[in-house]
C-alpha cells in the first residue's frame, strides 16, 4: 500500500451511544481509521468491543436507541466528486440509499437469519438488483425482473452455487449454511461495490464452509478489487485475509498497522494478551493457556481514563487519569498506549 | 398440498357426526319437552288440552320413542336435508333457519373484513412509532375495546343514538326496506345500516388483533433479515411492508380459526340487542320455548361454520407460508 | 436482566433475591398494574362483605319510588364536613300521569359514614349492622345510583351483583386452572396415548361454537334449581371451555422441561413421578400460570355477563351485573334512566382492570417474552 493513495473510507472521531433507561451506553468512543480503494482491512476485538456497531454506522443503520452523536464518516463515491459526509446524511434518504447496497455492501453475520424466511432467495437478490437498475447501463430505465433475475443466476455461478438456475427459486431454509452464505454474498456483490463489510461472515458456519467461503471472498477481492472491512473476533481468519489490522476494545481503537507488524510486533499490551491467548502448534502442550485476566467491564460502567487499564499487565498511575490518544509507534504503526507517548504530552 | 386438504375435509363428516352427538344430548337435556312447556303457557292464558290430545301430539311428533330412535330419526332426516318442523312456528325449520342464514354469515363476514381493515393497519402503525403518541392513544382504544362487552357497546350506542339524535339504529334495514323485494335499493339500504352492527361485533377483536399485530411486528422489526433488507437500500415503508409486515402476517391468518367462529356465536348477541335479523334470536327463542329440534338444527349450522372457519384459516396459512406448506 | 445497575450491592441484591422476589419487583414498575391490583384488592372486599357498602337490603322494592335519579353525595356543608345528598322532589307526567323524579340541591338529605343501618351477616359468621354510608335518619332512602323500574336501590344491587360476578369469574377460573393443570401436565407428562386422547378432546371444545352451546347447556339447566345451584352450574359450564387454553400451554412447557437435565437429575436421584412433578416442574411455571390465569378471570366475568343478560346465566333472584344489565335492554327505559347502564361500566373497569394486572404480571413473570 502506498501512501499517496487517497482512503475510500475515513472515519474519525465516530461516537455513537444508546440512550437507555438505565442510562447512556456508549458503544463507540472516538474511534478513527482508514480504509483504502481495493484494501483488506481487518478489524479485531472481542465480543461487545463496538465492531458491528461501527460497521452498522458505516451503513447509517444504528437502530433506535443508539445513533450517531460525533465525528465523521467520509466517503470517496464512485463519481469521483469530494468525499461526502456518511455521517451527515439522513438515514432515509435518497442518497445515503442509493450507497447502501450501490457503493457500500453488507454481508451480515447470520446468513440463516438475514434472508426473510418467506421470500425467495432470488426474489430478495433480483430486488436489490432492480433497486440500483442505474449501475447496470439499464439506459435509465428500470431493470425488468426477468433480466435481474438473469442478473442473479449469473451471480450465482461466479459465487460457486451449482445449478443456480433451481436454487434461485429455493427458501433460505432449504438451503445449508454454506450455500445461504454463498447467496449472500452473491447479494452483497449484485451492484459491484467499491465498499464491503463483512460482519463475522463466518462464525455461523462449520469450519470446512468457512474455509471455502474465506477462499470465495480473497477471490472475488482480486477479481474485482473490492476494498473490503473484514469483523471477526477470529485472530486466524484475520491472519489469513487481511493486509491491515485495526484492534478496537470498548469503542476504541487500541492499535492499528499491516498485518504483518501486528502479529510479530505488537505494541499495545491488550494486542499482546490477545496474541497470547491463540493456542500454538509449536507450544508446550497441556499448558493452560494465558487469559486476558478481568472480564470485560460492563457497559454502563465504562472504566475512566484507558478502557483498558483494570486489566492490562502494565498499567501506570495516569492510566486512569487521561485517555491516550492513537500515536505513531513504528513504521506504519499506531498505537494508544502511555507506554509509548512522550513525558512531554501527559498534561 | 392438496392431499392435506384433502384429509381435512374427510374429517369435516366425523366432525359433525359427533358434533351432533353431542348437541343431541344438550337439546335432550332439559327436563320435560315442548309440549310440557306448550301446556304450560296454555293454562296459564286459561284455556286447556285434554290428556289425550297431549298424547296424540306427542305420537305426531315422536316425543314418546327411546332416546337413541329419536337420534337416529333425526339424524335419517338430516341425512336429506330435513331439519323438521319446528313445534313453536309450526314451520318446517329449514325455511326458519335459511331466511336468516345468509345475513348471519354475511354480518359475520362484513365485520371479519371491517376488523382486518381496520386492525392490521393500526398494528403497523403502533409498532413502526412506538411510545409515540398515536400508539398510546390507540393503546387505550385498544384496552377499552377489549374490556367493554359487545352488547354493553350495542346499549350504549343505541342509546345515545336514541337519547341524543333521536334516531334508531336497531335493524338491518330502513322501514320501508324492511318487507321489499329483494332490489338494488335494499341491498344499498343494507350497507348503510350493516357497519355499525359489524363494527360492535368486532370492536373486542379488533382490539384483540391489532396488538397481536403490533407485538408481532415489533418482534419482527428487530430480525437480521430487516437489516439485510435495509442495507440494499430500499425505502423503509416499502421494505417494512414487504418484509416484516408479511412474516407478522402469518401468525394473524392462524387466528382466523377461532375468530370467524367467535363472530359467529358472538353475533347472537348483538343481533339479539339490536334486534337483527340473524339465527342468533331464533336460537335464544327456540332454546327457551324447547323447540328442540329447531336449537339443534341451528347449533348444527354454527358447528359447521366453525368447522369450516378453522379449515379456511388452516388452508390460507398453508398457502401463505412456504415453510408450512412444503411441508405438508 | 436487572433492574438495578448502580453500585456493586445492589447486584448482590438481584443476585439473590428468589424469583418471586424478581417478579414483584418488575410488576411494581407497572404503575397502572399497580393501581389496577389496589382497585381489584378493593373489588374483592366488596365480594366478602357487599352488606357493608349497601345503603339498604337490595332486594327492597318499591312501585312508588321507580327510576329516582342519582344522588351524589356531597361531603362539605355551610364550611364544614357535613355529608350529604340532595334531596328528591316527584311530579306527575300531565300526559302519562308517570312520577317523574328530580334532584333538588337545595334540600339536603344528611347521610353519615360508618353508621348502623339494616342488619346483616358478615360471611355467614356474625351479624352487624355497620355500613358505610346511610341515611342520618334511618326511616329515609337514599339512592346512590338512582332506582329501577321496581324502586331498587341500583347501588346495593351493584355491590351484590359484584360479589357474584366476581366470583363466578375467579371460580370458574380456578376450576379451569386445576382443570388445564392435571389434564396438560398429564398430558405432557405422560405422554403417548394418554396425550393422543386429551389433544383430540381439546382440539373438540376449542372448535365449539362457545356461546351459542353455553346458551344450549344453559337453558338445559332445571328451572327449579335453586340460585346457588345454578351459579355452580353456570361456573362448570364457563369453565369447562375454559381449561383448553391453559391445558395447551402447560403441556407445552412439561414436553419441554421433561427433556432438561435438573429433570433428569431428580429422577436418578430416585424421585416420584408425583415429585417431580409439584416439586421440580410446576414451579418452574407457576408465575406464568398465575399471569394467564389473571389474563383468562376478565373473559370469564365478560361471558357470565352475556349469559345472564340473555336471561341464561345467573337468573332472579340472584344478582349479578349481567342480570342488572337484563334491566337495561330496553332503549326508551334507559332513556329515562341511565343509570341503569352503571353496571356496565363496573364491569369496563374491572375487566380492564384484569387485564392491566394480567399484562404487568407475564411482563413480569416472563421479561423475554414480549
Amino acid at each position: 500500500m502506498t501512501s499517496d493513495q487517497t482512503p475510500l473510507l475515513s472515519v474519525r472521531d465516530l461516537k455513537v451511544s444508546f440512550t437507555l433507561d438505565e442510562g447512556l451506553v456508549r458503544a463507540v468512543d472516538g474511534t478513527s481509521f482508514d480504509v483504502m480503494p481495493g484494501q483488506v482491512l481487518g478489524v479485531v476485538g472481542e465480543s461487545g468491543c463496538g465492531k458491528s456497531v461501527t460497521m452498522r454506522a458505516i451503513l447509517q443503520l444504528v437502530e433506535r436507541p443508539g445513533r450517531i452523536t460525533g465525528g465523521e464518516i467520509r466517503f470517496r463515491r464512485r463519481d469521483g466528486g469530494e468525499p461526502v459526509d456518511l455521517a451527515r446524511l439522513s438515514p432515509r434518504g435518497a442518497e445515503m440509499r442509493d450507497i447502501r447496497g450501490g457503493e457500500i455492501a453488507l454481508i451480515p453475520q447470520e446468513p440463516m437469519a438475514a434472508f426473510s424466511p418467506v421470500h425467495t432467495v432470488g426474489d430478495q437478490i433480483v430486488e436489490a438488483i432492480q433497486l440500483h437498475s442505474h449501475r447496470w447501463e439499464a439506459g435509465g430505465r428500470k431493470l425488468s425482473r426477468r433480466d435481474a433475475r438473469d442478473i442473479t443466476v449469473g451471480l450465482f455461478r461466479d459465487v460457486g452455487i451449482s445449478m443456480p438456475e433451481q436454487r434461485v427459486d429455493a427458501f433460505s431454509w432449504q438451503l445449508s449454511g454454506g450455500l445461504r452464505q454463498r447467496a449472500m454474498i452473491a447479494m452483497a456483490l449484485s451492484c459491484k461495490p467499491s465498499l464491503l463489510i463483512a460482519d463475522e461472515p463466518t462464525t455461523a458456519i462449520d469450519v470446512t464452509t468457512q474455509a471455502q467461503v474465506l477462499a470465495l471472498l480473497r477471490d472475488l477481492q482480486a477479481k474485482y478489487n473490492t476494498a473490503i472491512i473484514f469483523i471477526t473476533h477470529d485472530l486466524g481468519v484475520i491472519a489469513q485475509m487481511a493486509s491491515y489490522v485495526v484492534v478496537m476494545y470498548l469503542g476504541r481503537v487500541m492499535e492499528e498497522g499491516p498485518v504483518d507488524e501486528i502479529f510479530h510486533a505488537p505494541k499495545h499490551p491488550y494486542t499482546k494478551a490477545l496474541l497470547r491467548s491463540i493456542p500454538s502448534l509449536y507450544g508446550e502442550t497441556r499448558v493452560a493457556l494465558p487469559v486476558i485476566s478481568g472480564a470485560l467491564p460492563h457497559p454502563f460502567n465504562r472504566p475512566p481514563g484507558c478502557p483498558f487499564h483494570p486489566r492490562c499487565p502494565d498499567v501506570m498511575e495516569r492510566c486512569s487519569a487521561a485517555v491516550p490518544s492513537l500515536q505513531p509507534v513504528a513504521p506504519n504503526q499506531l498505537a494508544s498506549c502511555f507506554l509509548y507517548h512522550d513525558q512531554a504530552d501527559a498534561g | 398440498m392438496t392431499r392435506y386438504i384433502l384429509q381435512r375435509l374427510a374429517l369435516l363428516p366425523l366432525l359433525m357426526v359427533i358434533y351432533s352427538f353431542v348437541i343431541f344430548a344438550i337439546i335432550q337435556a332439559p327436563p320435560g319437552d315442548f309440549l310440557t312447556a306448550y301446556v304450560a303457557t296454555l293454562s296459564s292464558s286459561g284455556s286447556s288440552i285434554s290428556t289425550e290430545q297431549i298424547a296424540a301430539l306427542r305420537a305426531q311428533y315422536g316425543l314418546d320413542q327411546p332416546m337413541a330412535i329419536q337420534y337416529v330419526r333425526w339424524m335419517q332426516n338430516l341425512f336429506h336435508g330435513d331439519f323438521g318442523l319446528s313445534l313453536e312456528y309450526q314451520r318446517p325449520n329449514a325455511d326458519l333457519i335459511g331466511e336468516q342464514l345468509g345475513l348471519t354469515v354475511a354480518l359475520a363476514l362484513f365485520s371479519f373484513v371491517l376488523t382486518w381493515v381496520i386492525a392490521v393497519p393500526a398494528g403497523i402503525y403502533s409498532a413502526t412509532h412506538p411510545r409515540s403518541l398515536g400508539d398510546h392513544v390507540l393503546t387505550v382504544i385498544n384496552y377499552v375495546g377489549v374490556a367493554t362487552p359487545n352488547f354493553m357497546l350495542a346499549l350504549i350506542l343505541m342509546w345515545i343514538a336514541f337519547a341524543y339524535f333521536d334516531i334508531s339504529v336497531t335493524g338491518l334495514y330502513s322501514p320501508e326496506f324492511v318487507d321489499a323485494p329483494w332490489s338494488f335499493a335494499r341491498v344499498w339500504d343494507l350497507m348503510g345500516h350493516i357497519w355499525l352492527p359489524a363494527l360492535v361485533l368486532g370492536i373486542a377483536g379488533t382490539a384483540r388483533l391489532s396488538r397481536i399485530m403490533r407485538a408481532n411486528l415489533l418482534d419482527e422489526l428487530n430480525k437480521p433479515y430487516v437489516v439485510t433488507a435495509r442495507a440494499k437500500g430500499m425505502k423503509e415503508w416499502r421494505l417494512v411492508l414487504r418484509y416484516p409486515v408479511r412474516l407478522a402476517f402469518n401468525p394473524l391468518v392462524s387466528t382466523i380459526g377461532w375468530y370467524l367462529p367467535a363472530l359467529f356465536s358472538g353475533s347472537l348477541i348483538v343481533a339479539t340487542v339490536m334486534n337483527l335479523p340473524n339465527i342468533g334470536p331464533l336460537l335464544l327463542r327456540s332454546l327457551i320455548n324447547q323447540d328442540m329440534y329447531l336449537a339443534g338444527g341451528i347449533l348444527l349450522i354454527y358447528s359447521f361454520l366453525t368447522i369450516v372457519g378453522t379449515l379456511m384459516s388452516d388452508v390460507l396459512l398453508a398457502l401463505i407460508d412456504p415453510r408450512i406448506r412444503v411441508e405438508k | 436482566m436487572t433492574t438495578a445497575i448502580a453500585g456493586k450491592e445492589a447486584e448482590d441484591r438481584v443476585a439473590v433475591a428468589s424469583n418471586w422476589r424478581l417478579v414483584w419487583w418488575r410488576f411494581r414498575r407497572h404503575h397502572l398494574a399497580m393501581a389496577s391490583a389496589g382497585l381489584l384488592i378493593f373489588l374483592y372486599l366488596i365480594v366478602l362483605v357487599p352488606d357493608f357498602f349497601s345503603t339498604q337490603n337490595p332486594e327492597q322494592t318499591d312501585a312508588r319510588q321507580a327510576f329516582i335519579p342519582v344522588q351524589m353525595v356531597h361531603l362539605f356543608d355551610d364550611g364544614g364536613v357535613s355529608p350529604w345528598v340532595p334531596a328528591i322532589v316527584g311530579k306527575r307526567h300531565p300526559v302519562t300521569l308517570r312520577m317523574e323524579w328530580t334532584v333538588d340541591p337545595k334540600k339536603k338529605v344528611r347521610v353519615r359514614f360508618f353508621a348502623p343501618g339494616y342488619s346483616y351477616r358478615v360471611l355467614g359468621m356474625f351479624e352487624t349492622n355497620l355500613h358505610l354510608v346511610v341515611p342520618a335518619d334511618p326511616s329515609m332512602r337514599i339512592f346512590l345510583l338512582g332506582s329501577d323500574r321496581l324502586g331498587r336501590d341500583q347501588w346495593s344491587r351493584i355491590m351484590h351483583g359484584t360479589q357474584t360476578s366476581m366470583t363466578v369469574g375467579l371460580v370458574a377460573v380456578i376450576l379451569s386452572v386445576v382443570l388445564g393443570v392435571v389434564l396438560g401436565g398429564l398430558s405432557g407428562y405422560v405422554g403417548g396415548k394418554t396425550d393422543q386422547v386429551i389433544q383430540r378432546v381439546i382440539e373438540l371444545l376449542q372448535s365449539v361454537p362457545t356461546i351459542p352451546i353455553w346458551l344450549a347447556l344453559s337453558a338445559a339447566l332445571p328451572r327449579d334449581w335453586t340460585p346457588t345451584q345454578v351459579f355452580f352450574a353456570i361456573t362448570v359450564i364457563l369453565s369447562l371451555v375454559g381449561w383448553t387454553t391453559l391445558g395447551r400451554e402447560v403441556r407445552g412447557r412439561f414436553l419441554a422441561l421433561r427433556e432438561e437435565d435438573f429433570v433428569l437429575a431428580a429422577r436418578l436421584a430416585g424421585c416420584s413421578r408425583m415429585r417431580i412433578i409439584l416439586r421440580h416442574m410446576v414451579p418452574t411455571f407457576t408465575s406464568h400460570i398465575i399471569a394467564t390465569s389473571s389474563l383468562a378471570i376478565p373473559v370469564m366475568i365478560i361471558n357470565e355477563t352475556s349469559l345472564s343478560f340473555l336471561g341464561l346465566g345467573i337468573r332472579p333472584p340472584a344478582i349479578s351485573w349481567g342480570v342488572l344489565l337484563q334491566e337495561a335492554q330496553n332503549i326508551q327505559t334507559l332513556a329515562l334512566a341511565p343509570w341503569l347502564l352503571t353496571p356496565g361500566l363496573v364491569v369496563i373497569v374491572s375487566v380492564l382492570a384484569f387485564n392491566l394486572v394480567g399484562d404487568g404480571l407475564r411482563d413480569a413473570a416472563d421479561p423475554y417474552s414480549n
